[in-house]
């Protein structure tokens, strides 16, 4: 079983997402530029700011070819996970519905809260029971998860909302807590939190490692 | 003639300097060569007023791997990995725009690291502002924090910590220190000598503009005028570009396919050619007509003096120059030949065909000449006073002053300002902003852990520079004490006023003297730093304020104390500290500066910082914490604030002759706030390293000292503790 784990010009937190996916699995980076997925079972977005980020976030990198290839393998059902920087690129790139925005303070913020799991039925929760507090940080500057009415009440119905900040950890102002979402089918999942910064007590928490360890576990079943 | 002679001032030179480069070249300079002159003999690059002091420091230890005079100094971690680190100043640009500034500033310090070779892991900064209740504070202290997260965040290192001051006399001219630590495997890292006559001169990163010219020369090496006439000066950071050439760059020297390597900071493509054919005995041609340009229209005098961030110059061998290319390439970033490494002594600049400088190597780089100061020790204390807080007059409520002193800026909690950085990036971080006195990072690879630490008071330094300094490396070590951690090296930034009037070169010259004994007290080398005079304006000098950086190793990373409380810790007190109200932060808001701080005995804290870290590495710690500015009782509230709990602390077992109100609030080095579980903490004191003096109780923080007691609620105290984060909270981002 082997993780694949995007790194664009400007990702910054791809060596912690390797090392994550490595205390489950094996693990490799795929280059930006690299048109094949061959062997990869699982594929994690990471965190920084893909190319720079100038233009909007996530909007330049939905287009190397490295993503066209996660397209067709999200759509052939394979689990993706786009962490903070993945999540925007998985929201401009249509695979997740909604948008991430400027954060309400407007300033960066890194700090460690928890993150309530909403559905514990996606690729990447089901390690977690439904309800359960999960400690890991945020760092973002464009985080706030906004959606317009209709689409907000879709995503609501159909639970494709599948982490909450917890009651009064809300860094961003994000709509009704938002802080990760999955797609219809469960295999797709981005949230603004850094799972990969939760994998050792040592450095604060190892709460994030259960999401990793949910890919694993359900890539072992299939 | 005269119109050549009004040339060199406006580029800050001397007559007699003019003389010196005019008989050393046995002609007159033409336009390209007084252009580099002017850069390379300023003060920010030759040191000409404070060279002679820097020799007076140790430089040398077991530990060290390279010391002064490298991109940044490196000391052996074991296992062959090194540790690489220095701290810079970036003072002016963050006065004149403290966005950039401050994010240049980071970039800059970084470039200086992974120029060794060394892969960046962390920073950290030191700030002075003036007072924050002045909006121009308030506006500085704002940008310059979100310049740093921008430039830090953005490239994937993490800020791991620091430290801010508040105080008036830096109101006009604000200090931005930053720290960059990084890693290194030993064998692989590169020193910037160019080598190897006939080998490539290859410029990476960004295009060369307009921007950041004569830098150097007029921003940072003249007073401050205040005014917007700077601003041009200011270099343009993009931290996208910094990220793309350093990974290059370490991809490059991991494959070993660069003889060496050095970036451009001040003084562009001048310094960093130049200092590399000086450090290789070798000369050097360039052609800046290969140079990508962002300015189409580029003098050649410009194109050697941009200051243009992001660049990088490399030595490189013909053979592997296509794949170093390839691999720029890779990365989306500028590589382009510009010149090669000659026979003979000389700095060669070409526009095409055509000879437009030529330069002996060492006239340009070691003849600047040096100055000796003339130090004249003021007859009283110049900064003045402000007007004294009624809430800490003398006789009133100590629990109220101790509120005071907890929302004074330079105390009060920053965790406004260390939630803008990312702490985290890299999983190494194992102790965060404010968790404890020191940072520390993992580094599994070379099966070690560092703990580092950054430190400098500019008020006690005016009291006494000598006195001040001292304890300014010594509280850095009690930092890392704290952590467990022994020090294995010093950085430092001498950040001054005009060196040229006597009151500050006395300042300099003790200060250094402090710094020299110190270091040798503590058996620490000094492995490198930077020197940042005139920061003065005609309103007056900054506080003198050296500021040391120390990276210390320690065994584990694991069961490390924090600077909190647990409900139901013993907590005691330990070192030699004698506390005394002169120069501290109640003597600041009494308006009671004056020159003068009590002496102590150096040897005496050094054996204190000895004996804390050994009952941290012993495991019996699980708070410990400095006494610093606000003294012992701040140092307690602010790991009852920290913790979540009372306290319930009587000084009385330490009261001797020393009078009750000095115990709760003076200052001096020595003295540390421990806590622990009841028998670690009598195990403590039994062996006669601390003195038990409380627990860690209920919800109110009560401190007797004799006649004196503080009784005030933990809420109340937090209250005041994050005044500043609900202060700027409330400032418009």
């Amino acid at each position: 079983m082997t993780f694949g784990v995007l790194r664009f010009p400007g990702s910054c937190d791809e060596v912690d997402a390797l090392r994550a996916c490595e205390r489950v699995a094996e693990a490799r980076i795929v280059w930006h530029a690299d048109t094949d997925l061959d062997g990869i079972d699982a594929v994690v977005i990471p965190g920084g700011f893909s190319y720079g980020d100038y233009l909007r976030v996530g909007a330049i990198a939905r287009f190397a070819p490295a993503m066209e290839r996660v397209l067709e393998f999200a759509a052939r059902g394979g689990p993706v996970l786009g962490i903070c920087n993945g999540f925007q690129v998985l929201c401009e790139a249509g695979l997740l519905p909604g948008a991430l925005l400027p954060n309400e303070g407007l300033r960066f913020l890194c700090r460690q809260i928890d993150v309530e799991v909403a559905a514990a039925g996606t690729a990447w929760t089901g390690a977690c029971r439904e309800g359960e507090a999960l400690s890991i940080p945020v760092k973002h500057t464009t985080g706030r998860w906004f959606a317009p009415p209709e689409l907000l009440e879709r995503v609501e119905g159909n639970g494709q909302v599948a982490f909450r900040y917890a009651p009064g950890d809300n860094p961003n102002g994000s709509l009704n807590d938002v802080a990760g979402i999955s797609n219809g089918r469960g295999n797709v999942v981005g949230l603004m939190p850094h799972p990969e910064h939760a994998v050792d007590p040592l450095t604060g928490s190892s709460d994030g490692l259960k999401l990793f360890e949910s890919a694993a576990r359900a890539l072992a079943a299939a | 003639m005269e119109a050549s002679v009004a040339r060199h001032r406006e580029l800050g030179l001397t007559d007699r300097e003019h003389e010196l480069i005019t008989a050393g070249l046995g002609r007159e300079p033409n336009d390209v060569e007084l252009a580099m002159f002017s850069l390379l003999w300023s003060e920010h690059c030759a040191y000409k007023h404070s060279r002679k002091l820097l020799r007076r420091l140790p430089t040398e230890g077991p530990r060290v791997v390279m010391g002064p005079g490298e991109n940044a100094g490196a000391v052996d971690v074991g296992g062959g990995w090194s540790v690489a680190f220095k701290v810079e100043s970036h003072n002016h640009p963050s006065a004149v725009e403290p966005f950039q500034g401050a994010a240049t500033g980071v970039g800059g310090i970084m470039r200086d690291i992974f120029a060794l070779g060394a892969r960046p892991i962390a920073v950290l900064d030191s700030l002075r502002f003036g007072e924050l209740d002045s909006a121009r504070s308030r506006y500085l202290f704002d940008h310059v924090v979100a310049g740093i997260g921008h430039y830090g965040n953005s490239i994937g290192v993490p800020t791991v910590g620091g430290e801010v001051h508040f105080e008036a006399p830096y109101e006009q001219n604000c200090l931005v220190n930053a720290m960059c630590v990084g890693l290194a495997r030993t064998e692989r890292m590169v020193r910037a000598a160019a080598a190897g006559v006939g080998n490539v001169v290859v410029l990476m990163g960004a295009t060369t503009g307009r921007d950041g010219i004569g830098g150097a020369s007029v921003l940072a090496s003249a007073e401050l005028d205040e005014g917007d006439a700077m601003r041009p000066t200011v270099q343009i950071g993009d931290p996208f570009e910094e990220k793309k050439v350093m990974e290059c760059c370490l991809e490059l020297l991991a494959d070993e396919k660069l003889v060496s390597l050095q970036d451009l900071g001040a003084a562009g493509l001048t310094s960093s050619a130049s200092e590399m054919a000086s450090a290789g005995g070798v000369g050097i041609d360039i052609d800046v007509s290969r140079v990508p340009l962002r300015n189409p229209d580029l003098e050649p005098f410009e194109v050697m003096v941009s200051e243009s961030q992001e660049r990088m110059l490399a030595i490189v061998e013909p053979d592997e120059l296509d794949a170093v290319l390839a691999v720029c390439r890779k990365w989306e970033t500028g590589g382009t030949a510009i010149g090669e490494v000659a026979a003979g002594d000389r700095i060669r600049v070409f526009d095409g065909d055509e000879l437009v400088g030529d330069m002996p190597v060492a006239l340009l780089v070691d003849d600047c000449p040096l100055y000796d100061l003339e130090p004249a020790e003021p007859d009283r204390w110049i900064y003045g006073n402000g007007e004294p807080l009624a809430a800490v007059a003398p006789g009133g409520d100590p629990g109220e002053a101790l509120l005071a002193l907890l929302a004074t800026p330079t105390i009060a909690s920053k965790r406004w300002a260390f939630e803008q950085y990312d702490s985290i990036v890299g999983s190494r971080t194992v102790r965060r902003p404010e968790q404890a006195d020191a940072a520390v990072l993992q580094a599994p690879e070379a099966e070690t852990a560092i703990a580092v630490a950054i430190d400098g008071n500019g008020r006690r330094v005016a009291c006494d520079p000598y006195l001040g300094t001292v304890e300014a490396v010594l509280e850095c070590a009690q930092n890392l004490a704290c952590a467990g951690a022994e020090p294995l090296g010093l950085t430092n930034c001498l950040n001054f006023g005009n060196p040229e009037k006597p009151a500050v070169a006395w300042q300099l010259d003790r200060s250094t003297r402090g710094l020299a004994d110190a270091c040798g007290e503590l058996g620490v080398p000094v492995v490198g730093g930077n020197v940042s005079l005139y920061n003065e304006t005609d309103r007056g000098p900054i506080y003198p304020t050296p500021v040391v950086g120390m990276v210390g190793e320690l065994p584990s990373p694991e069961r490390l104390p924090v600077a909190a409380l647990r409900e139901g810790d013993a907590i005691a007190f330990a070192g030699p500290l004698a506390p005394d109200l002169r120069g501290s932060q109640l003597a600041k808001l009494r308006a009671e500066l004056d020159l003068g701080l009590p002496g102590f005995e150096p040897g005496e804290v050094h054996a204190a910082i000895a004996a804390v870290r050994d009952a941290v590495r012993a495991g019996l710690i699980r708070c410990a914490h400095d006494v610093s500015d606000g003294g012992l009782a701040c140092a307690l509230a602010e790991c009852a604030v920290a913790g979540g709990t009372g306290i319930e602390v009587d000084l009385g077992p330490l009261l001797g002759d020393r009078g009750p109100e000095a115990w709760l609030f003076g200052e001096g080095p020595g003295g540390f706030v421990l806590g622990g579980e009841v028998a670690a903490i009598e195990r403590l004191v039994e062996a006669g390293t601390a003195v038990a003096i409380g627990v860690a109780s209920g919800a109110e923080i009560t401190i007797a000292a004799g006649p004196l007691a503080i009784a005030v609620p933990l809420a109340d105290a937090a209250g005041a503790w994050h005044s500043l984060d609900a202060a700027m909270e409330a400032t418009p981002a």
